[in-house]
């Protein structure tokens, strides 16, 4: 066992997890504020300065709350549900390639967790283990609401997952790798541009796919408010609620995340390397340069909820299973007829 | 518009200029078809509201916050109420209670009482109000009261009725309602009196024109 390995990773993984999180904290902040000002109102302000303590608050009062749990639950999976939901929202975060490598003293400091050669596959595991987490916690509540949010979670989780696999079979095809790093690097560099130009059609699909997977408004049907309550947490409360609430923007922060680094160049962008900076600027610039990408589309996200309103059901199953995998398919096909032709 | 109206022979044309008028030229008529490719993409649509709602981000915002900043109100607001006194510092109602019979949400409850000898500068008539309340959650701030009035001794002031944790405490007595009798204690209700000598002297209510 190398540990000097093992220390670095320890060490990458508790700040990831520590920004994961804080980043969320302050989704949730953001997301009040942005939805504000598309409204023409100011947003959460009494908290500190501009409201800046609101997310702080706002913890304090889920772990005060009262803790309740229903007489007629499945109490083991009624607790394990948001634990599971919480959970792989984090996981997934351990392929991301968050930046370039630093370089201590000649001694190499990678800021990815783990570069799987099938980074991607273990992304799609992880994000399906997600959907469990809310069908059992929907499930353990028992109470009808609460299943009907479940339901559909699960049924729109299957649905968008199969467009957004053809989707990503698309990229791979240009890429000719599963791992994220060098998905990554195959953006950068001469005669390469990012993976939206290369392939729109995929990432507009990818796009409506991981807002689907977000359960993140038009496709909130899990939750969906004025219509099922609270969906699958209807029953939960305290800090279990807030858990399912808070790996919701984990979610969205990874989403972006992802996002970013398959279409966008994760933490290149054009002439990067033409700047000839030392390694340590350059991981720094690297990691800004990400950060970037991801507030951009954690803003689109929030941009997008307020703009829009939620689908109908068919109209989601329609979108999914008429629109998106027939369109993802022609896509693969006109990729693989392109590689196979014109290169 | 024209072309809804056109089809319809019911319509003459006195009632469709009536129709014609618009307040505005923001009205459009929305009619129903069947949606072409590019519209069944839905995509221009979504990329139009997300255009719509970007313009909102660098608009001004319409919040009023609250307690620190109050919204300009109208001169002649009708707020909270006073209980006017004289130049003297004596009160002026005499307990007639015709703004109690006025009032239509019966908010107001009045006890009168006889004056006492040596209180001839506590009150400006033989008779006055030893309690007066009004219940704010009830009152609908119309100002029939201050139309009933004869004794020139109650109006609505621009004064904001502040909130309470209670409904006892929205029900406002004579330590509430009465104006001080130094300068400072003086609630200037001479914007509201206007309303009434515009329209001759002695105090005519509004209410019968």
């Amino acid at each position: 066992m190398d540990w000097a390995l093992l220390l670095d990773k320890t060490i990458l993984i508790v700040i990831i997890f520590a920004v994961s999180l804080g980043i969320a904290a302050y989704s949730t902040y953001g997301e009040r504020k942005i939805a504000a000002f598309l409204q023409d109102r100011i947003g959460p302000d009494r908290a500190g300065p501009f409201g800046l303590l609101q997310p702080i608050a706002d913890g304090i009062k889920m772990f005060t709350k009262e803790e309740i749990i229903p007489t007629a639950s499945d109490k083991f999976l009624f607790i394990i549900g948001p634990c599971i939901f919480m959970m792989t929202a984090l996981m997934s975060s351990a392929i991301i390639p968050w930046g370039k490598s630093f370089n201590f003293g000649g001694h190499e400091f990678s800021l990815q967790v783990a570069d799987l050669n099938v980074g991607l596959l273990y992304l799609f595991a992880v994000v399906s283990i997600g959907g469990y987490g809310i069908m059992i916690g929907g499930w353990a509540s028992n109470n009808k609401f609460a299943l009907l949010g479940a339901l559909r979670a699960a049924s729109q989780m299957i649905s968008y997952e199969l467009a957004m696999g053809m989707s990503i079979v698309a990229l791979l095809l240009i890429n000719n790798s599963l791992s994220l790093r060098e998905i990554v690097d195959g953006q950068a560099g001469d005669g390469n541009v990012w993976n939206v130009v290369r392939q729109p059609i995929g990432f507009l699909i990818f796009l409506i796919c991981a807002f689907a997977e977000c359960n993140r408004a038009p496709f909130d049907l899990p939750e969906s408010e004025s219509e099922l309550i609270g969906g699958y947490h209807t029953e939960f409360s305290s800090m279990k609620l807030g858990l399912f609430l808070f790996a919701e923007y984990v979610n969205m922060f990874i989403s972006s995340a992802i996002i970013a680094s398959l279409y966008f160049g994760g933490y290149h962008f054009p002439g990067i390397d033409s700047l000839d900076l030392p390694q340590n600027i350059a991981a720094i610039v690297s990691i800004a340069v990400l950060f970037a990408k991801i507030l951009f589309f954690i803003f689109f996200f929030m941009w997008v909820r307020w703009t829009l309103p939620r689908f109908r059901y068919d109209q989601l199953m329609n979108l999914g299973w008429k629109i998106l995998i027939p369109l993802s398919i022609v896509n693969v096909l006109v990729t693989g007829a392109w590689i196979t032709f014109f290169k | 518009m024209h072309g809804l109206l056109s089809s319809n022979n019911q319509i003459t044309p006195n009632t469709k200029t009536e129709l014609d008028m618009q307040l505005t030229n923001r009205s459009k008529v929305v009619v129903k078809h069947d949606l072409n490719w590019l519209e069944k993409l839905y995509l221009p649509a979504i990329f139009s509201g997300l255009a719509i709602t970007i313009k909102h981000l660098f608009k001004k915002s319409a919040t009023v916050r609250y307690p620190e900043e109050k919204r300009e109100i109208a001169s002649v607001y009708r707020g909270q109420h006073v209980l006017k006194r004289d130049d003297k510092g004596r009160e002026n109602c005499t307990a007639c209670g015709l703004c109690a019979v006025a009032c239509p949400a019966e908010a107001i409850s009045i006890e009168a009482a006889e004056r006492k000898k040596g209180e001839e500068n506590l009150y400006r008539e033989e008779k006055y109000a030893a309690k007066y309340e009004i219940n704010m959650l009830r009152c609908i701030y119309c100002g029939l009261c201050e139309d009933a009035c004869p004794k020139d001794a109650i109006y609505l002031s621009d004064r904001i009725v502040p909130t309470a944790f209670s409904r006892g405490n929205f029900i406002y007595g004579k330590d509430i309602l009465v104006e001080g009798i130094d300068a400072s204690g003086r609630v200037d209700v001479s914007k509201r009196k206007k309303n009434y000598e515009m329209e001759g002297s002695p105090k005519q209510p509004l209410l019968n024109k």
